[in-house]
């Protein structure tokens, strides 16, 4: 800076801006107010509890509940809403249906203000693992060991489909409660299939000669979301997981070493390589998005496509009639695999929660009992087209194709439905799994580059002492 | 009389100042400090781990990818639009044989081009994600059908092609506006300067070379500056276009979107400032290393 040339009796813009460089370098000391929360945990309101008021519900206190509105409306929380206030006509609730989640929501967990019941849910809603981290979720086992709300001599917990409790479960305590279920597997058109004689193969052999039929037959066998490879990940891990059993699952979610160099990971890893080597792949699926992938297999331009259950509500504006899609099982890699062929991957998902440092904790925890009623599941089931997470909630309904397929499937698979962890656990590794495996599809990378790369970001993820591990 | 003055200055600047001090510096303030923590977006407290998030971004290879990437895209976007925007511009004033009269419809060419710069970035990239859609896209289908089928790529979904598939989309969604305003700086150049190169037996290339560029050179260089930020940036395009988003396999990763990862996949808000802050350091350095270099000689204009 040149010197002035001359004394200023009063401030120049210079004095002014090197003024507001200091005030602006005395600002980390102030900026306490971005994670300036008190950790002080208010007082929650509670009542007395009794055999209709489990959980000590007070009786007037508001209930502040936030959905996320997104395909399936948020219809089926106002169900619930209007019979919470039913039971406890005194109290206000405070609905809010909303879209960005996260967005909403982290200023109000930062400041210690969360609502008593979210739906964490959508492309923005918080990280799971860093509101466990950060002892933001109240624990759920009181509701879990609470009687349920059809039937109070059956345990609130022995209403849930397999997994559920585990799938909510971070280091040995129950923080998050799923409301839907999606299982994984293969699609495809049930009328195709049956006008050309095809039949859906139950191993990995039969599926490699029917994409030999299929491609013959004009058609691409195979297609997939090529702009978010882990779409391909699902039916490759599931494969896995089928012939190497709980033990493979364990040690991938638990960061083993050489963990992802088992031979159940390695099998599978060499199957889809297969797949893409013979041309089973539709050219271009690599630089598709989902719906642009989805679509064309919906116009028959392809034969396969994986995708978890979501699948049929997704495409129920583009499937022409008559398309009656269904959902097979992953075909069986060996026939010495550890899961039964009809083992399914299965996980629940939109996760409720209740924040610890909510002002109704007993009111969020009974409003969750009454969402996961069978009165309240059946007719989300009926509205949303999805499995909701309590078993038994679509018996007797009258389902859609791929809707009665995939709860086909769930009650094939009985207790072999099993989930990967690892996703929600440790996202930077779902990250290194999708980006490795869209590289082993695309003929990029060998089957045991494939598995090298990944097993390097595990044990640098098992190495990393900032990272919060869990195990199962 | 002075002392009036002073605070009529405070009264005039202090509400700006605050506003600014609150909105601007504090926020900036709060990142770097930030960076120095582990907070996670959601606790309410924040732990002090020093420079610890920087450490890590060293052995972060999508970061590094992510930083190769925004190297490649603040060497190639800038010039390449700069190039295109003078040669436009220049072929529209060109035409004439005074070297500066507009050729005709130059008015007209003008608006065509600025069409871009109408849409906003995220539609530009929506729309060019169709254009170089592998089966039906414009680009492989223009390609066919001139019998060129052998061309047709996914030009998203290979690790080569992709990252020039998205510069292509920045220089084509900013070469209009510059192109407009290498015009503009051209327009301002004194008429007699054109014709006492003409009357020198300057052909067009020795012309523009030794009269217009010299003459437009302040022009380009802030046109640099402006450009570099846009190319460290990219993150809506890549974003909303790429394979992953931004792959395959971190062909295409910014600065910008690990960031965005970290702090809102990951949870990692301290790490993703510290991401941030690098980033601010690094489009300063260049900003000022840019604006510098050329100060050696600044022409007068009659």
């Amino acid at each position: 800076m040149n010197p002035s040339p001359f004394a200023q009796p009063y401030p120049t813009r210079r004095t002014v801006l090197r003024a507001a460089v200091a005030a602006g370098a005395t600002l980390p000391l102030l900026s306490a107010c971005v994670t300036g929360g008190k950790d002080d945990k208010p007082a929650s309101a509670a009542g007395a509890k009794s055999a209709t008021n489990p959980l000590g519900v007070k009786e007037d206190a508001a209930l502040e509940v936030v959905i996320f509105k997104g395909g399936y409306g948020d219809d089926y929380a106002k169900k619930a809403e209007g019979l919470y206030t039913q039971k406890y006509p005194k109290a206000t609730i405070d609905h809010k249906g909303i879209q960005k989640v996260g967005e909403a929501l982290q200023p109000r967990f930062v400041a210690n203000t969360p609502p008593d019941v979210v739906d964490n849910t959508g492309a923005g809603r918080l990280d799971l693992a860093a509101l466990v981290g950060a002892k933001q979720l109240s624990s759920l086992s009181e509701l879990l060991d609470a009687p349920s709300f059809d039937d109070p001599a059956v345990k609130f917990k022995d209403t849930l489909l397999p997994g559920v409790v585990e799938d909510g479960t971070f280091d040995g305590a129950p923080l998050v409660l799923n409301f839907t279920y999606t299982a994984w597997g293969i699609w495809y058109s049930k009328p195709l299939f049956a006008s050309k004689g095809w039949t859906y193969p139950k191993t990995w052999d039969e599926m490699i000669a029917l994409c030999a039929t299929i491609k013959a037959a004009g058609i691409a066998p195979w297609t997939y979301q090529g702009k978010y490879p882990e779409y391909m990940n699902d039916p490759l891990l599931s494969m896995a997981a089928k012939t190497g059993g709980a033990d493979l699952i364990k040690a991938v979610d638990n960061l083993q070493p050489n963990a992802w160099k088992a031979d159940g990971l390695k099998a599978a890893a060499e199957a889809f390589a297969e797949l893409a080597a013979k041309g089973y792949i539709m050219t271009g699926s690599e630089a598709l998005s989902h719906t642009e992938a989805q679509a064309a297999w919906c116009q028959g331009k392809a034969a396969f496509i994986p995708s978890g259950s979501w699948l049929e509500a997704e495409q129920k504006d583009v499937a022409p009639k008559g398309f009656d899609m269904v959902m097979g099982a992953v075909p069986a890699r060996t026939g010495s695999d550890k899961f039964g062929a009809a083992a399914i991957q299965a996980a629940s998902s939109e996760s409720f929660i209740v924040p610890s440092k909510a002002k109704n904790i007993a009111g969020g925890l009974e409003y969750l009992r009454i969402l996961f009623s069978k009165q309240s599941a059946r007719s989300f089931a009926e509205s949303a087209g999805t499995l909701p997470a309590i078993a038994g909630a679509t018996d007797g309904l009258t389902l859609s194709s791929g809707l009665g397929s995939t709860r086909d499937a769930v009650n094939a698979a009985g207790k072999e439905a099993f989930t990967y962890r690892f996703r929600t656990w440790y996202a930077p590794l779902a990250k290194a799994v999708d980006d490795a495996t869209g590289e082993l599809i695309n003929k990029r990378a060998t089957p045991a580059e494939w598995a090298d790369r990944i097993q390097k970001a595990a044990d640098a993820l098992a190495k990393d002492s900032s990272v919060k591990k869990y195990t199962r | 009389m002075k002392h009036g003055r002073l605070r009529f200055l405070i009264g005039a600047l202090l509400p700006a100042l605050v506003l600014h001090v609150v909105f601007v510096l504090s926020p900036y303030g709060q990142a770097f400090y930030l960076s120095l923590t582990d907070w996670t977006g959601v606790a309410g407290e924040a732990h002090f781990v020093g420079a610890g998030n920087y450490a890590r971004l060293g052995g972060d290879s999508l970061f590094l990818d992510a930083v190769r990437n925004n190297a490649v895209m603040l060497i190639c976007v800038p010039l390449v639009t700069i190039a295109l925007g003078l040669f436009l511009a220049s072929m529209l004033h060109l035409g004439g044989r005074s070297g500066r009269s507009s050729i005709r419809g130059a008015g007209a060419y003008q608006i065509v081009y600025f069409f871009p710069q109408l849409l906003s970035l995220v539609i530009v990239a929506v729309l060019w994600q169709f254009v170089y859609n592998p089966t039906n896209g414009l680009l492989n289908g223009a390609l066919r059908a001139v019998g060129l089928d052998g061309l047709a790529r996914s030009w998203l979904a290979e690790p080569k092609l992709a990252l020039p598939a998205i510069m292509a989309v920045l220089v084509w969604s900013s070469v209009g506006f510059y192109m407009v305003l290498f015009s503009a700086a051209i327009d301002g150049i004194p008429k007699e300067l054109f014709e006492a190169a003409l009357l020198d037996g300057a052909g067009s290339w020795a012309t523009f070379r030794r009269v217009t560029l010299p003459l437009v050179r302040d022009t380009v260089q802030v046109s640099f500056v402006y450009l570099g930020i846009t190319a460290l940036d990219g993150f809506a395009v890549v974003q909303i276009m790429t394979v992953g988003p931004g792959g395959p396999d971190g062909a295409t990763e910014v600065i910008g979107l690990s960031l965005y990862r970290a702090a809102f996949f990951y949870g990692k808000f301290g790490y993703a400032s510290a991401m941030g802050v690098t980033l601010f350091f690094a489009t300063l350095t260049f900003a000022v290393l840019a604006l510098r270099s050329g100060r050696k000689e600044r022409l007068e204009l009659s």
